[in-house]
């Protein structure tokens, strides 16, 4: 019976276990261990609430971004151009508020400016057509020019007191920054668990033939998803902004791309598509933010940071790939 | 009474629900033909993947030379003299031959270089045994290599040292007369020299020529095991199927309603001219030879190809589609072709496959409504009597039957106007075959207007009010039901060319 290639094995049972899943068990074992690692080497200073807070901070950019990677990359595709929209936002955001004298047009001009970047990716990719890495592979440098050039490769002071308040005002004690990861959470959950647009992602991830033949508009998908990173890149780099009080062409925002996509498929996410979820991004995410602030802490030299990224990126991949081989999918 | 070479045993396999061997017990015999026939989904390939050691016996065992065996693993197979050669040949296109005959037994010069002189000698050697020395040489690459010829070379490299057992599964299905005719006699010899063979083959004239014996198989189990004198190929399909063909169709004319889906002169890059009516209760069949277009008259209607010329229309209204959701939003469900690279997310349950085309009716605001996705999914699920755990199974788990039930559960769910089925039953066994023939019935009885294209001809005329037959992205003709016939599909489907060529003029 050629047309029954299965391998027999019954659907996991709906333990505690089995609904949290056995990836996001391990994301949350390696985080432990990463906790009490940094703990035992700085126990003065790792679980102090400021450090953690800082921890939060560190990754509310960060968390945005890899949300928003998970989608793209259960739609079957890859954005990394995101680093480079942070960027181009805090610059369109600084020249407008500048211009305009507003602060709350700035962040509208901005908010703007990545979804418009975001949508030019899904153009290309769609009508190119051009391959989803290619495409913002080129755009990633695109951007980054763009960015450079609107104030010849300088950074802007923004002042305005909105803003520095979103950036270090607190409620409950826990800074605004923070409760913008939270909501974005909720919402990316919530979307991706609850929509009949969000399952259908998954459904033009998993086999776009199939997704098309059914009825869905691919296209419009498409260029929709990327126009959704593009602003949710443009929201981090509102972050971004109202923590350094200005529009930053580079500073702050390159190398995003490479954390976002670690943390989506750390978190789970197949590059084939399909596959992924926001909890396990968001883990990922921790992951990488208590690596970060450990490696800080701990006085290890930046270049060393860069190589220990590049290499949990890898080791991601390789691990996602060996547990797709063992599933037999 | 002579050992057999092979033999299995009460061999069962079982994936899942579906039972794929039941208690098969059969002995391949040194210098013997053994035909093995029977559907799709009968477990023929099952019963090769367990011989290749690809697949373990759930119970049973399996013995050569009347030893038990264990075969663990295709290399174990392979230890033992078995050796299948199937449809698709693996030949390396950018190696020579030789290379590809001799691959992992190439003799290196110095431990290091290719010994070109060694694999010219042996090639020409082996070729000539075949009788094919004018044909192919050694040093040839097999870029671009006929499937045939291909099929030679994975042959003679099955039939290195050693080889006991020889399957060929499907081996003419993509060869010529006179290619045929050359394959059969490497088989014959392959008898003399005492290799015992089994032959897989759809093509039952060709197993009564060849074959010393016969063994049928049908839903998992041998159903016969005859020598080859005592059938004939009506006996033959008798077996196969358990019933006389024309039991599984309920012959009858039925009442048609208005026209559902109109095609006018329509062209595409693949179609030409293409003009037919489908009613309400209708259902319209395809006919023609692989490759004659009917597929991409499908693509035409639901979007996929874009329309060159032509019109379109559904229900009376003009119809234009740009991508396959005008299609669905028009009332055209579309049963593909290729169950699992068009039609299932396979990693995925029952319940997200079948309520991907109906968002509106499992949702409220764009937000899903489990509660309402269970229930109708549920209801459907039941109605076409879908053999699954539950709703949550992940669909490729299913069998084939069931998974094509999923996808008529799907456009059901939605209800469609128009409703196209390109090999509904391909991969299919019997018994699900019979099932998914009362519900094509069934469908057109509550009003639909269904296209079936179908290679199958059984299907085509037992379905069919009428058959429209294509050839060469035309249709060359019409035939009502009554005046279908296996021969007469057929002479429309290959009349010759100049014919049409005539008829394109006027």
């Amino acid at each position: 019976m050629t047309d029954t290639a299965t391998t027999g094995r019954e659907r996991a049972p709906a333990s505690l276990f089995g609904r949290i899943g056995a990836q996001n068990i391990s994301l949350l074992i390696a985080l432990v261990v990463l906790l009490a690692i940094f703990g035992a080497l700085r126990p003065d200073v790792f679980f102090t609430p400021r450090n953690l807070i800082n921890i939060g901070l560190a990754v509310t950019i960060l968390g945005i971004l890899a949300m928003a990677q998970t989608v793209v990359i259960v739609s079957g595709g890859l954005d990394i151009s995101v680093g480079s929209i942070v960027g181009l936002s805090t610059m369109v955001l600084a020249v407008a508020a500048q211009e305009t004298g507003s602060i709350p047009a700035g962040i509208l001009a901005g908010l703007l400016a990545g979804l418009l970047a975001g949508a030019v990716n899904g153009l290309i990719i769609v009508y190119g057509p051009v391959n989803a890495v290619i495409a913002t592979l080129g755009t990633m440098s695109a951007f980054r020019g763009l960015a450079y050039l609107m104030n010849n490769g300088n950074s802007i002071p923004i002042t305005g007191d909105s803003l520095r308040a979103l950036g270090i005002g607190t409620l409950l004690g826990l800074p605004f920054a923070i409760w913008l990861l939270i909501a974005a959470m909720a919402a990316f959950i919530v979307f991706t668990r609850e929509t009949v647009v969000g399952r259908n992602i998954y459904a033009l991830g998993g086999n776009p033939t199939v997704a098309r033949l059914a009825g869905i508009p691919i296209r419009r998908y498409q260029i929709s998803i990327y126009a959704m990173s593009g602003f949710a890149a443009a929201v981090a780099g509102l972050v971004l902004a109202s923590r350094t009080m200005s529009g930053q062409p580079a500073s702050g925002s390159q190398g995003l791309e490479l954390e976002a996509i670690t943390a989506a498929i750390l978190g789970g996410c197949a590059l084939q598509g399909g596959k992924g979820t926001i909890i396990g991004a968001m883990l990922g995410v921790l992951i990488i933010g208590v690596l970060n602030n450990g490696m800080i802490l701990t006085s290890v030299p930046t270049f060393y940071q860069l190589l220990a990224k590049g290499a949990l990126l890898i080791l991601a991949v390789i691990v996602q790939e060996r547990q797709r081989a063992r599933s037999g999918e | 009474m002579t050992v057999p070479v092979v033999s299995v045993e009460n061999v069962s396999k079982r994936f899942g629900a579906v039972q794929a061997l039941r208690d098969v017990s059969v002995a391949f015999n040194a210098g013997e033909i053994t035909a093995l026939i029977g559907e799709n989904g009968a477990g023929k390939s099952t019963l090769m993947r367990v011989l290749e050691g690809e697949h373990r016996p759930d119970s049973g065992r399996v013995l050569v030379d009347g030893h038990p065996v264990q075969l663990s693993s295709p290399r174990a197979a392979h230890g033992s003299g078995i050796r299948v050669i199937h449809q698709e040949p693996e030949i390396i296109p950018e190696l020579t031959v030789a290379e590809n005959i001799f691959i992992g037994d190439i003799k290196a010069r110095g431990g290091l270089f290719l010994d070109r002189a060694d694999l010219e000698r042996r090639g020409l050697e082996l070729l000539g045994t075949f009788g094919v020395v004018d044909v192919l040489s050694p040093g040839q690459r097999c870029h671009g290599l006929s499937p045939a010829l291909r099929q030679l070379i994975e042959i003679m490299r099955a039939l290195r040292p050693g080889a006991r057992l020889l399957a060929f599964d499907e081996p003419t299905s993509s060869l010529t007369e006179d290619e045929a005719q050359r394959l059969f006699r490497v088989i014959r010899r392959l008898k003399a020299d005492g290799v015992a063979v089994i032959y897989i083959s759809h093509r039952l004239r060709e197993i009564i020529d060849l074959a010393d014996r016969c063994v049928v198989m049908r839903d998992g189990s041998r159903v016969a095991d005859e020598p080859i004198s005592a059938l004939d190929e009506q006996r033959m399909v008798r077996l196969m199927v358990g019933r006389p063909v024309s039991d599984l169709f309920n012959r009858r004319e039925r009442t048609q309603g208005p026209v559902r889906l109109a095609l006018e002169d329509v062209t595409t890059r693949r179609v030409q001219g293409i003009g037919f009516e489908v009613r309400a209760g209708e259902i319209v069949g395809l006919g023609g030879l692989v490759g004659a277009g009917r597929t991409e008259v499908a693509r035409a209607i639901v979007g996929l190809d874009p329309l060159l010329s032509g019109q379109m229309a559904v229900g009376g209204l003009p119809y234009r589609p740009r991508e396959p959701a005008d299609a669905v939003a028009a009332g055209i469900g579309l049963v593909p072709e290729d169950r699992k690279q068009e039609a299932l997310l396979l990693m995925q349950a029952v319940r997200d496959n079948v309520s991907l085309v109906v968002p509106d009716k499992v949702s409220r605001y764009g937000f899903f409504s489990r509660r309402r996705e269970r229930a109708l999914v549920a209801r459907h699920v039941a109605e076409l009597r879908v053999k699954t755990p539950s709703i949550d199974q992940a669909v490729g788990k299913l069998s084939g039957g069931n998974q094509q039930k999923v996808v008529f559960a799907r456009w059901q769910a939605r209800g469609p106007a128009v409703l196209i089925l390109d090999e509904p039953t391909r991969g299919i066994d019997v018994g699900a075959k019979a099932e998914i023939y009362r519900l094509i019935e069934s469908l057109a009885d509550q009003g639909l207007a269904i296209l079936l294209i179908s290679s199958e001809m059984p299907e085509l005329l037992g379905l069919a009010d009428r058959v429209l037959v294509m050839q060469s992205g035309r249709i060359n003709g019409e035939l009502p039901w009554r005046e279908a016939s296996e021969e007469a599909v057929l002479a429309l489907a290959m009349r010759s060319g100049k014919e049409t060529i005539e008829r394109r003029v006027s």
